[in-house]
């Protein structure tokens, strides 16, 4: 019998880093506050009380510095994990993520691996104020050289990191911040499956939906209320961003001929761009409807009190299914 | 400023100075004739390769023409298992540390991004975008702080990090932060920058009011300023810092005040911003040319001028004759190293384009020779 614990998705990722530690003294974790505090989330709580601080240490606020510092140290041999404390304030960043972080491997032929991974609260729904609910992945998925994830829920959380840190290519860890708070099993004993593919969360022969972190559990609840109308949702959650299991959504898609592309992030040139484009081209012969997105606006994301007209619920994603089953 | 050397040549040390004069007595009569053929050489192989740029043979080149006393200066100064982290200018520091000459002419020609092995030559690859590699040699020093590889006091253990860059540099926050890193960390670290006068048209004015030098105050790194086109005393100044970070006393910036005699790239022309006879000044003070009269005023004869004179013609021959047998890159390294592990989306586009040129007969269309890809900063 497997060993299996309730966790939240925070404590899960919390469990992950833990392991990771114990199992590789290489494995360094650092970021603005997440120390003594655990961070702003209190995902890395009580990990300066077993590793110490050199395993774990609070950055200067100077998002640049950590990353372009935790190139040298990968490049000296250590795995660093570098916490971004909040989606909106990754830019700085952006230049050693890009230019350096991404590019590095292929700039020395292959001598140089980057093993670190970013790991970015993202996504809204907290009330928060601007720059910390924003939804950058696809900046990230466009960048040759980069890895994107994100999980849904904890087991997948625990996994993901320990898989995400022993990539030896540089990851984007997308936490999915409205949902640290959710529980679930946790398998302690085996991994799910690939850092890079995706999973079915729920069987369908009507309509796929396709999502990934924090649109997942709006996902699964928009397909019980279709399903009390008598309409099956087949939802996919990605899991991985960059690259993408598109043989997954293929497969389902082949079966249901309808697709419905759901994220937080506004639509335009976006993970859902991809996806319509390449299913477009992979199963045009097996849709029975155009692909549907469904995601934020192409704005800056909203002041607190507009972010539950911005964010896609349950309904929004109905209307999609209303609209891609009158064709 | 320290300075070891006068323009004329004439080697004295003055009082406040005096550390950095015991370095120089420790050296011997070899070591001065390896920092002269080490200067010309690199002089030598810097006017062949413009030629070859000017000929078509290369996308671009970045002379270093007047800055090789604080290269080799320097590149002496740093150990023989401490990391450097240059810019894209640092030609006379790569050899003194071994690397292949050709694999930054490969790079300049457009044959690969830089491609050499840096946890062999210690030599990092070239940073394009200012100031970048700055904040990787504090990562990688503070690595170091954390492998209790500083401090030991045992030379076969302690190791120290340079990272080099240029005045336009300093104005780039990465710089800044790299600084303050090093700083919180007391990383065993040398912020080594050339201040050459100019950033392409910019004038150092542009970039700071303070002399560089003081840039680190402000961040706890303190710094001091050397005569760039003094190869002794860029030698032992980065030598007596590097050391002392090495012994765990954390970093310096060395600033050595030198000139940019050349164009920033083949693609510049400064004739267009800056006077000549700001350039004739500079030029009376040429570091090789100094460092000549120093070594003729110890009794070296023109025979080993000659015989340097010579291998430079050799060498220049050589990196020539290596050019033209330079080969195409294939397709596929296009593709090889985007990532460590595979990832389908590169195998994909990879193995299309390998059938659509199989299909063409190989490559149909080449850019001209000698299309310049542009310049870099």
């Amino acid at each position: 019998m497997s060993n299996s614990v309730e966790l939240s998705i925070a404590k899960a990722i919390n469990a992950g880093l833990a392991k990771s530690m114990r199992d590789n003294e290489k494995v360094l974790v650092f970021g603005e506050d997440v120390a003594r505090l655990g961070g702003v989330f209190r995902v890395t709580e009580g990990l300066l009380d077993e590793f110490g601080d050199k395993r774990i240490f609070n950055s200067p606020i100077a998002e640049s510095g950590i990353i372009g510092t935790a190139i040298g140290l990968a490049m000296r041999g250590f795995s660093p994990v570098a916490e971004i404390q909040f989606d909106g304030f990754i830019y700085p960043a952006f230049n050693q993520i890009v230019s350096q972080l991404a590019k590095l491997t292929n700039r020395s032929e292959g001598f140089l691996q980057m093993p670190v991974v970013i790991r970015v609260p993202y996504g809204g729904g907290i009330g928060a104020v601007e720059h910390h609910s924003e939804s950058p992945e696809a900046y990230f998925a466009h960048t040759a050289g980069l890895r994107v994830v994100s999980p849904s829920n904890a087991n997948d959380a625990y996994w993901m990191i320990q898989q995400a840190i022993e990539s030896r290519d540089p990851v984007m860890f997308f936490e999915p911040k409205r949902r640290y708070w959710q529980k679930g099993q946790v398998n302690l004993d085996e991994a799910p499956q690939p850092l890079h593919s995706a999973a079915t969360l729920r069987s369908g022969s009507d309509v796929t939906v396709v999502t990934y972190g924090p649109m997942v559990v709006t996902a699964l609840q928009a397909a019980e209320v279709a399903a009390t109308e008598g309409i099956n949702l087949e939802v996919i959650d990605i899991r991985s961003l960059s690259p993408i299991d598109f043989n997954h959504i293929v497969e389902s898609v082949k079966r249901t001929g309808r697709l419905i592309v759901a994220h937080e992030a506004g639509t335009f040139v976006s993970i859902s761009s991809e996806i319509a484009a390449k299913i477009a081209e992979l199963c045009f012969y097996h849709l029975e409807a155009p692909v549907i997105r469904v995601g934020g606006f192409d704005v800056p994301y909203p002041a607190a009190k507009l972010e539950e007209l911005y964010l896609p619920d349950a309904d929004r994603l109905m209307e999609a299914v209303d609209r891609v089953l009158a064709y | 400023m320290v300075q070891l050397l006068s323009v004329d040549g004439d080697f004295s040390v003055p009082k406040e100075h005096a550390v950095y004069g015991e370095l120089i007595r420790d050296l011997r009569e070899a070591d001065f004739l390896k920092f002269y053929r080490d200067m010309a050489r690199i002089r030598r192989f810097d006017h062949e390769a413009t030629a070859l740029q000017r000929q078509g043979q290369m996308g671009l080149w970045v002379p270093a023409i007047g800055q090789e006393g604080a290269q080799i200066g320097s590149g002496y100064g740093v150990g023989p298992n401490d990391h450097i982290f240059p810019s894209y200018r640092e030609h006379g520091v790569a050899i003194t540390h071994g690397v292949d000459l050709m694999s930054i002419v490969k790079m300049y020609r457009g044959v690969n991004h830089g491609g050499w092995n840096p946890h062999e030559t210690r030599f990092h690859l070239y940073a394009i975008v200012l100031g970048t590699q700055a904040l990787h040699a504090t990562g990688y020093a503070m690595g170091l702080n954390f492998e209790g590889r500083v401090g030991t006091g045992d030379p076969e253990n302690d190791l120290a990090v340079i990272t080099y860059f240029g005045d336009g540099a300093t104005a780039e926050g990465d710089v800044s932060e790299a600084l303050l890193f090093a700083s919180i960390n007391k990383t065993p670290q040398v912020f080594f920058c050339q201040n050459n006068q100019w950033a392409i048209s910019s004038p150092v004015g542009t970039q700071t009011t303070v002399p560089i030098y003081r840039r680190g105050e402000g961040f706890g790194v303190p710094g001091i300023r050397v005569d760039g086109n003094d190869v002794l005393a860029c030698y032992a100044v980065t030598k007596k810092h590097m050391d002392d970070a090495r012994g765990g006393l954390g970093p310096t910036l060395i600033e050595a005040l030198t000139y940019r005699i050349g164009a920033h790239t083949t693609s510049d022309d400064p004739s267009k911003y800056r006077d000549a006879d700001e350039v004739a000044h500079w030029e009376a003070r040429d570091p090789i040319s100094r460092f000549e009269k120093f070594l003729r005023k110890q009794g070296i004869g023109q025979d080993f001028f000659d015989e340097v004179a010579h291998a430079g013609d050799v060498i220049a021959a050589e990196v020539r004759e290596a050019t033209f047998a330079l080969t195409e890159p294939a397709l596929e390294n296009m593709f090889d190293h985007v990532y460590s592990e595979p990832h389908p989306l590169v195998e994909e586009q990879k193995a299309w384009l390998q059938k659509y040129e199989s299909e063409l007969g190989g490559h149909s269309s080449k850019p001209d020779d000698g299309v310049s890809y542009g310049g870099t900063r």
